[in-house]
């Protein structure tokens, strides 16, 4: 159940891969919907941490357009809805996710992505 | 007590019939229970207010129902597969992860608003193979570094353990302090060898202003720890409470002038006579 709020905050943390390891692409998903409570205080509070740009490219390539290119200035309910939905209620499933810098790929089955690392990875 | 870290790795200790085996315990669920609880007070978040939680060692997700439960939104890591099946199976509601926390986290910097694990840094103590990076020490120090910088300022991580001896408290908080953490160790009833729990309590940020908790001490409540002995009787003692059936004295009134009769029947002397009092409670003078 990889969801946009945790892929938001993930990077790659393999060995030397420092720069350019933000954010992680995703590849061949499957997508599920999940409603989930509306929750807009935490919503509100999330909102400073988030890199807005990954998040909305990211949302794109999942098929969902609803958030606009920049974040707006002004936060009203419409908006946190549509946040609400790309962030807590899009789950990836099933699919990958790579790393652009060092093509390190995470491969996520059954909701759950797979973050070990080699030996030789280990930072 | 045999120590389950001792035996073989996590993510194989924790195969299929130990993870439902683990998760079906109702002994475990309640001190898994009672130390998220525990956790939480010591993690101080600020109340009424939805956060964002690292759960390190997610396992099933019982410490995550507790998270849910008080309005959280949580994400969690763990390194045992079938313990994660279980946890999709019970349909927990956060994001579950498959990683060793050994090798690090790779969470952006101030990502979490705080962090607990309930019975899981023992684990980082044993080494399974001669590589270096498969020194506890490494694997410690990994760990806790960008355990560090995925927290915000100020937050704290409240890490429960099981240790085995001081030199393993010695090590695991002076690699906590050397990764930036403050903060210490808190001991709940040091004195009860039950109910006694340790309590990696880590600090980010805020330049002294919080102080580490006093741990729990004196008189040990009823339940906690200790609920492995008296399970069965409690639960009884329970069910005939809710019943609201008073339990009658084994030797009441009737019984009392029954033997009395059965005295007399035999010719024993000087059986006492019946009277207003017998059979009643004789109480205190004043």
């Amino acid at each position: 159940m990889v969801r946009l709020i945790t892929h938001n905050l993930l990077a790659c943390h393999v060995k030397g891969c420092t720069r350019n390891n933000f954010p992680l692409l995703f590849e061949n998903v499957q997508i599920e919907i999940q409603e989930s409570d509306f929750n807009p205080d935490f919503l509100r509070n999330f909102m400073p941490k988030l890199e807005w740009k990954a998040l909305v490219d990211a949302a794109r390539q999942l098929g969902d357009t609803s958030l606009p290119l920049e974040q707006p200035e002004m936060v009203d309910e419409e908006f946190l809805k549509a946040l609400h939905h790309v962030l807590l209620e899009i789950h990836v499933m099933e699919g990958a996710m790579v790393c652009q810098n060092c093509k390190h790929v995470y491969p996520i089955s059954n909701g759950i992505p797979n973050m070990l690392l080699a030996e030789h990875e280990i930072g | 007590m045999s120590r389950p870290e001792l035996i073989a790795p996590p993510e194989i200790y924790y195969g299929d019939t130990e993870a439902q085996k683990y998760t079906a315990n109702s002994r475990i669920q309640q001190i898994q229970a009672d130390m998220t609880y525990r956790a939480l007070e010591l993690l101080n978040l600020p109340p009424d207010e939805p956060s964002f939680i690292l759960d390190i060692g997610c396992g099933s997700g019982l410490s995550g129902e507790i998270l849910d439960e008080q309005g959280h939104i949580w994400v969690g890591v763990d390194i045992a597969p079938s313990m994660l099946e279980v946890a999709l199976e019970r349909e927990v509601e956060g994001d579950l992860f498959l990683q060793d926390i050994g090798q690090g986290f790779g969470f952006r910097p101030g990502s979490f608003d705080g962090a607990i694990s309930i019975s899981v840094i023992q684990w980082l103590l044993n080494a399974e193979t001669s590589h270096p990076t498969s020194s506890p020490p490494h694997r410690l120090t990994r760990f806790f570094t960008t355990l560090h910088s995925a927290l915000k300022n100020p937050s704290r991580a409240v890490l429960q353990f099981y240790p085995s001896s001081d030199d393993q408290i010695q090590l695991i908080t002076s690699i906590a302090q050397k990764a930036g953490f403050g903060g210490g160790i808190v001991v709940d009833y040091p004195n009860s060898k039950k109910a006694k729990k340790v309590f990696l309590c880590l600090f980010v940020g805020s330049g002294g202003a919080q102080h580490v908790p006093q741990g729990l001490d004196g008189e040990v409540p009823e339940g906690a720890g200790d609920s492995v002995k008296f399970e069965k009787r409690r639960e009884r003692e329970k069910r005939r409470k809710e019943n609201g059936a008073k339990r009658k004295g084994v030797k009441d009134k009737d019984w009392i002038l029954k033997k009395k009769e059965l005295y007399r029947r035999r010719g024993k002397e000087h059986v006492p006579n019946d009277s207003l009092y017998t059979g009643r409670k004789r109480r205190p003078a004043f």
